[in-house]
């Protein structure tokens, strides 16, 4: 019998399949872990283990990334035979609506709630969610001195929360309540029990919100979600579970771009200064794109089963087995960002990929953006003496999230 | 140049809008319309970005 010490990672042959996730290394938190790298510079595609023992493909570079998210013999059943899972499911746990179905129901479902978030019905709240920001920082300004305060406390997470309640109609006066959910809900380390206690008290308040808009509608989200259910077109259960994927889409992700965008610019004070002197607010979306590419806050990937045999990359993937496209690593593919590892916010990073790819690329996306350009346009101009009141070394990172991006973030001015 | 847009693919990411306003507009779904089938030369460049970055591919430019 093989001692079974020899077997851990340590003692990898060389030709091993690597693991996944990878670490990252400590001192470069933007940056995607070096053995990803490594593998991109190796080739398009490899195989990798992951907590089951499973072993699906990783999707390294940007253009077979796209052709894969962008292909129909990829599903994002979760059901699917070979599906790579990011933790163990609880069982009987619901599917999180249409982020995890196929056309045509994925389309079906899709369209129900995009209305909301085109670019001009978006760009409308600008107003609101500038008045939310400035807000705030008169908040953090009026407190008893220059810091230190938690911004993801009072700023980062504030935000995204207030504009995605008063989309849907949820009170914000709950918003602890979903926001703690919410963060067991994406928590690795989170058991499969405790994950499904949280996304079940969120679903039970979401479930007897729609109750009382189909009594009463509202000019909200979930009104129109609720008419819905009266119109025979969702069932309560999947009316609730649309109307809880939107809630936590609209939580965990910008406020994690606010909180990490500010940390990384806190770290490149020339591009900060840039953006801090500009009045241009082309060269403000400009950042907000190169900040989304360069760093990339669901960092486990976009996962599929594939359904049919595809010869992609020199490689076969054969129908029933997994693939993860691991986007924020597409997002530094020099192939098409030259000087990938350097933030700069003058580039047109438009092309990225960090709101996927394909028919499920993010529906919230002008939302986000809109929100992002607001903040980094905002934030800085107001308290230009802003900086992080701890060492960087003391920051918690969130890899054990779903969603990357910093626990807290202590800052003073 | 003439632009196809088939909007049975459209995801309604907005992309397109982003990309080249004059060219693209949403309906009340978000689903993308087409505002100038023949736009003037100075937008072709933005309406192949608008193509580049469209997830579902349901833009082409055809030399008509």
């Amino acid at each position: 019998m093989a001692d079974a010490t020899l077997t851990g990672p340590a003692h990898q042959a060389p030709d091993a399949v690597p693991e996944f996730p990878m670490p990252r290394q400590s001192r470069c938190p933007f940056d995607p872990p070096p053995a990803l790298k490594e593998l991109q510079e190796q080739g398009p595609l490899t195989k990798v283990r992951l907590w089951d023992g499973s072993e699906p493909w990783l999707v390294t570079r940007y253009a077979e990334q796209r052709a894969l998210l962008g292909d129909q013999r990829v599903s994002a059943d979760t059901d699917q035979p070979g599906y790579p899972t990011k933790a163990s499911p609880e069982a009987g746990e619901g599917k999180l609506s249409f982020i995890m179905m196929d056309d045509p129901e994925h389309a079906r479902l899709r369209r129900m709630v995009t209305g909301p978030f085109a670019v001009k019905k978006v760009e409308a709240l600008r107003p609101a969610v500038q008045r939310i920001v400035d807000g705030l920082i008169d908040d953090m300004l009026a407190g008893p001195g220059p810091g230190p305060v938690d911004l993801v406390d009072v700023f980062a997470l504030p935000i995204p929360s207030l504009v995605i309640c008063e989309l849907l109609g949820v009170p914000y006066e709950e918003h602890e309540f979903f926001q703690e959910n919410t963060k067991t809900m994406v928590r690795t380390t989170a058991t499969p029990e405790e994950r499904g206690a949280a996304s079940r008290e969120v679903a039970g308040y979401l479930a007897g919100l729609l109750g009382k808009r189909i009594a009463e509608p509202k000019e909200d989200l979930l009104s129109s979600i609720a008419g819905r259910i009266t119109a025979g077109e969702l069932t309560h259960q999947q009316a609730t579970e649309m109307a809880l994927l939107l809630l936590i889409a609209g939580h965990e992700t910008t406020a994690n771009m606010i909180a990490l965008g500010t940390l990384a610019l806190l770290q490149h004070p020339d591009q900060l200064a840039l953006l801090r002197e500009t009045d241009d607010p082309k060269l403000v979306a400009s950042a907000v794109e190169e900040l989304l590419r360069y760093l990339h806050i669901t960092h486990l990937g976009r996962r599929r089963a594939v359904t049919e045999d595809i010869e992609i990359g020199g490689q076969v993937i054969k129908a029933g087995e997994g693939v993860i496209m691991v986007n924020e690593i597409g997002n530094r593919d020099p192939e098409v960002f030259a000087d990938p590892d350097r933030l700069d916010i003058t580039r047109d990073a438009r092309r990225h990929v960090a709101f996927g790819f394909g028919v499920h690329q993010c529906l919230g996306q002008p939302l986000a953006r809109m929100e992002l350009q607001v903040v980094y346009g905002t934030l800085y101009k107001r308290i230009p003496t802003l900086k992080l009141a701890c060492a960087l070394e003391d920051v918690r990172f969130k890899t054990d999230a779903f969603i990357y991006g910093v626990h807290e973030l202590p800052v003073s001015w | 140049m003439k632009v196809e847009l088939e909007a049975d693919k459209c995801v309604a990411s907005g992309q397109c809008v982003l990309a080249a306003m004059d060219v693209f507009d949403q309906d009340d779904d978000g689903i993308a319309i087409l505002l100038d089938e023949r736009p003037a030369a100075e937008h072709l460049d933005d309406v192949k970005e608008a193509i580049a970055v469209c997830p579902a591919a349901a833009i082409r430019l055809v030399d008509q």
